[in-house]
């Protein structure tokens, strides 16, 4: 029961992470309909960029956790955020209105321009930091020495998620932004006719998923304590499993499915195999597809004859 | 009426989600004859042709077509291309759907492809040149051509589907339905964006399929002109339920139709036509 | 019409020269903006675990200095071109021109490729990298049919090149079975997979199909790896037996074939055994594939690929259209990969990477229009532009990422920029590119 209880917590800070990654895909499918392959590797820069400033911030002699924690996060989300502009502008304007195929071959060479860009620049070695920030609190010790703990990390993963998405909830909902991304998801032109900057619009989506993408980079830093430049292509798979099966196009479904892909990877690890965790994921985004394409919070497409 | 029925509905009804968009539906449609499907937009009509064509799954109701042999098929339990397949009947669309990067030629070619795949054995007699399937292959081209010289594109059998103007291509589709040999044809507004000309061409090319041929053809349209011209049967709906039926006359002086057309009800337009039209 | 007066292009030119300068020089900031910490700040890891780091802002000089020159070059070719974009630039006399040699390009490839061991023989090097080409174009034309023909997205296509290799490495090396029984086996094998990584996937549309291939592909690369009773896991399979000339082994012993035919013995034999071998399979591909596209299944398939809808009106079972279709192309991988295991004779799962399926659709898409031909080609100019960067791996794979998107924007239906019919009445006229569909969209 405490093995249970411990894996739940994991689970749900891992699913945090990956929900924030699938919120990038989620917007970017529903407003311009294509799964952005690069995504998850934008989440691996967003990891770089944040072990990187960290490097330097503390090389430059300071100490406070919370300034260091702060400068780390804003940079490697103003950085990454314009990473996602200039991939979307580099790569995906220009073919917009061309035809289906050539934007997801596009980011599947955009995946690769990533990758291998950040292996060329930083090395093919795995990055670790020492842990950072360290700590926890001790919920309840069992009869046989088990011990349930949630770390300080993980307060604050779950806490700066919940954060972003109070935010980022306002964002879409309150503000013109918001309401010129949603007109955009329904229809283009009439959004376009109606005096909406769709090019900008479609830009800021992109932007926010980056930066979305950054804070996931950066939490999994803190999380697992390194950084390695092939770990955007199978979180960014399961990622995008996650926005399926909350359902695409649905933000609270992104999440949704981000803390069930983190449950389910975490419980298959600690009872069935660590090895094939890969596979479950892999399955499950099948299965969701074929069966439950819709996801849970999705909306059923009729399809016209 | 009396008459050989190929195509009866019977209480068809088709509800999407909470709206229902075809209400006990009744009506059925002759051997050899042109039936027509009226009504004002959003009556349902188009609904009606993906229930009979398969391709959505009527929520109610029974559609049956009998074939010349008396064979009775069941098509509201029959999946999309088997109704095209074994109970032959054959659509258009109503924003037309031909294969734009194929040949007028290979077109008709692709609507043979069920009696071509039986001749050349599922490919592999065909595969080693056997000349059972070159004979097939050859009377299939035959059929293809014949039907480009029905309707007068035999000239551009070797062009791009894609290229040919609007007209030709309303045209071409109703040639590839055709090449499938289908006991009922299906026209989903086929005279729509034809200009006067084309349509009476169009009225002509269906009055040959109906006497020449002998196929049963039913289908929606908006042209006036076409219905009352070719139909022998009408059928009018309005919101989702039968509201006339009868001969292109009766239909034209039923006060009814004439209200759903005009969005006016029943009395007004009794009002009209006896005040002088 | 009035003639556009001198003044005003003389002022629309100066302002195209400081917008040109304002775009090159945001350019130029925001690659500083990317690269300062990139490419700046290199870290690594020390011998104690530690991180350390080094600057390099040289380098990031250097890049943005490229960027802000590029993107001048850019901006002015494009202006020069002017809106219409690089195809037109073709002039259409030319273009007749390319059809011409177009028609006599491929058989003059075709004898070229059959000289090649004559020529090169005693270049092991070239016989080498022509064998890796031909390996290619023979997936590049089994996927073909998947992608090009049928309109199918398959980003998966690596699996069933792993299964043939597997295959025929396993059976070899658990049973002895010569490469000649194991072959038709792999093919079939992979075919059967074919149907089953197709059967859930026939409702899925575009870009949900395309992921769920690529799922299907890693799956399989990670059973691979992780089920190693069974294949030897990350280690491989070492020790796949080389094929023989219809049971004579090529080596040097006396009942070798050098030894039959009275000729002195050189390991160059069996590479252009392996050459002729692979352009064997490739050509039967070839074969198989021109000849089906004839047939009412492949023209089911290219039906397929312009408008579902319209063929299940026309009574067409899509399931199985699109079962062949998978099968086909999967059983065509199967072959390439039962090969692949013999020539090298030792496989691991490291060769069966999404990279490689990236690679070999990227083939398929760049030659064009489901073109044989045009695969051909794509796949000479890939594998051949890939040889440049040998002893560059990382590298490579950059450019690589950056040339399917260089071509996604430039040609997106790829080199070959029509279609050819099937069948014909009086004049086979080749169908723009422009109105073929690109499928399942």
């Amino acid at each position: 029961m405490d093995y249970f209880a411990q894996q739940l917590i994991n689970g749900l800070v891992l699913g945090s992470i990956y929900g924030l990654i699938a919120i990038g895909y989620t917007m970017v499918y529903g407003i311009v309909g294509m799964i952005n392959f690069a995504h998850g590797d934008v989440f691996m820069i967003g990891g770089f960029i944040a072990l990187i400033t960290f490097l330097i911030l503390i090389s430059l002699g300071l100490t406070a956790i919370p300034v260091i924690l702060l400068v780390v996060l804003l940079v490697a989300m103003a950085i990454t955020a314009l990473y996602g502009w200039t991939i979307e502008r580099i790569a995906y304007r220009p073919l917009r209105h061309s035809f289906r195929l050539a934007p997801m071959l596009s980011a599947i060479g955009m995946s690769f321009v990533l990758t291998n860009y950040s292996q060329v620049a930083q090395g093919a070695r795995v990055k670790p930091i020492p842990p950072f920030i360290t700590g926890g609190y001790t919920l309840h010790e069992s009869a046989d020495g088990f011990v349930i703990q949630l770390s300080n990390i993980q307060i604050m993963v779950v806490i700066t998620t919940i954060v972003l998405l109070a935010i980022f909830t306002w964002l879409v909902s309150r503000t013109r932004l918001g309401r010129d991304m949603r007109a955009c998801e329904q229809d283009q032109t009439m959004a376009a006719l109606l005096g909406v900057d769709v090019d900008r619009t479609i830009s800021m989506t992109f932007v926010i998923g980056a930066a979305l993408a950054a804070v996931a980079g950066f939490m999994y830093l803190l999380y697992y304590g390194l950084v390695d430049f092939f770990m955007g292509f199978v979180a960014g798979i399961k990622a995008f499993t996650a926005a399926v099966l909350g359902g695409i196009g649905s933000l609270p479904g992104a999440m949704l499915g981000g803390l069930a892909i983190g449950l389910i990877e975490t419980f298959w690890s600690a009872y069935f195999s660590v090895e094939y965790k890969d596979v479950a994921a892999f399955s499950i985004l099948i299965v969701v597809l074929i069966f439950m394409p819709t996801g849970l919070l999705g909306r059923p497409e009729v399809e016209k004859v | 009426m009396s008459g050989d029925k190929i195509l009866s509905v019977d209480q068809l009804t088709m509800r999407f989600g909470g709206i229902v968009a075809v209400q006990d539906l009744s009506f059925s449609a002759e051997r050899k004859k042109i039936t027509a499907l009226i009504g004002p937009n959003g009556a349902g009509k188009t609904t009606v042709f993906n229930c009979i064509t398969g391709f959505y799954k009527p929520s109610g109701g029974s559609i049956r077509l009998a074939h010349d042999d008396g064979k009775i098929i069941a098509l509201e339990r029959l999946n999309d291309f088997r109704i095209a397949k074994q109970a032959k009947v054959a659509r258009t669309f109503q924003n037309i759907r031909l294969f734009p990067g194929m040949t007028a030629l290979e077109n008709l070619m692709v609507a043979q492809h069920n009696a071509l795949m039986r001749a050349s054995g599922l490919t592999f007699l065909g595969l080693i040149g056997a000349p059972g399937y070159r004979d097939a292959e050859k009377r299939a081209i035959d059929l293809a051509t014949d039907w480009l010289r029905r309707v007068n594109l035999l000239d551009r059998a070797d062009d791009a589907a894609g290229n040919f103007a609007y007209g030709d291509q309303r045209r071409l589709e109703i040639a590839r339905a055709m090449c499938t040999e289908p006991a009922l044809l299906c026209l989903d507004e086929p005279a729509a964006g034809l200009n006067a000309r084309e349509s009476a061409a169009l009225s002509e090319l269906l009055l040959s399929i109906r006497n020449e041929l002998g196929t049963s053809i039913l289908l929606i349209e908006h042209d006036m002109s076409v219905v009352m011209e070719i139909s022998d049967h009408i059928v009018v709906m309005d919101h989702g339920v039968k509201i006339a039926q009868g001969t292109p006359r009766q239909v034209r002086d039923d006060p009814k139709v004439i209200a759903a057309y005009l969005g006016a009800d029943e009395e007004e337009a009794v009002a009209v036509m006896e005040g002088g039209s | 019409m009035t003639p556009i007066p001198h003044k005003t292009t003389h002022a629309s030119r100066t302002a195209g020269l400081t917008y040109i300068l304002k775009k090159s020089l945001l350019s130029a900031l925001v690659a500083l903006v990317l690269f300062s910490l990139m490419v700046g700040v290199r870290t690594e890891a020390g011998s104690d675990g530690q991180l350390t780091y080094w600057t390099r802002f040289g380098e990031v000089a250097a890049l943005v200095a490229g960027v802000f020159g590029g993107s001048i070059v850019i901006e002015l070719l494009r202006q020069w071109i002017g809106p219409a974009g690089a195809e037109k630039l073709v002039p259409p006399a030319v273009q007749s021109g390319m059809s011409f040699v177009g028609r006599y390009l491929a058989p003059a490839l075709l004898i070229f490729t059959l000289l090649v061991p004559v020529i090169f023989y005693n270049q092991r090097y070239i016989l080498d990298l022509a064998i890796l080409v031909l390996t290619y174009v023979m997936l590049g034309w089994g996927l073909n049919v998947v992608v090009g023909l049928a309109g199918l997205l398959d980003l998966g296509y690596v699996a069933f090149y792993a299964v043939g290799a597997y295959s025929y490495a396993l059976l070899a090396t658990n049973f002895g079975w010569s490469f000649w029984v194991c072959l038709p086996l792999a093919g079939i094998l992979a075919a059967f997979w074919g149907v089953l990584l197709g059967f859930p996937v026939l409702r899925l549309r575009g870009d949900y199909l395309a992921i769920v291939t690529l799922a299907f592909g890693e799956i399989i690369r990670l059973v691979i790896i992780n089920w190693q009773s069974l294949t030897g896991g990350p280690n491989g399979v070492p020790g796949i037996p080389r094929p023989s000339f219809f049971g004579i082994p090529l080596d040097n012993s006396d009942d070798g074939l050098a030894a039959k035919l009275g000729i002195e013995y050189s390991p160059t034999h069996r590479i252009v055994f392996l050459f002729y071998l692979i352009l064997a399979l490739a050509l039967l591909t070839n074969w198989v594939t021109i000849r089906l596209r004839r047939l009412p299944i492949g023209r089911a398939w290219e039906a397929l690929r312009e408008d579902e809808v319209a063929c299940r009106a026309l009574g067409i079972n899509t399931t199985t259209t699109k079962l062949t279709a998978f099968a086909t192309g999967a059983m065509f991988g199967g072959f390439a990969g039962a090969f692949f295991a013999t020539r090298q004779g030792f496989i691991s799962p490291e060769s069966f990477t999404f990279q490689e399926s990236a690679l070999v659709l990227a083939i398929v898409v760049l030659g064009g229009m489901g073109s044989q031909l045009g695969v051909a080609l794509a796949a000479l100019a890939m594998i051949g532009g890939f040889e440049l960067f040998r002893g560059l791996e990382t590298y490579r794979m950059l450019v690589f990422g950056m040339a399917m998107v260089l071509i996604m924007i430039w040609r997106p239906r790829g080199l070959i920029g029509h279609r050819a019919p099937t069948v014909y009445l009086t004049k086979a006229q080749a169908i723009s590119s422009d109105l073929v569909k690109e499928g399942h969209g």
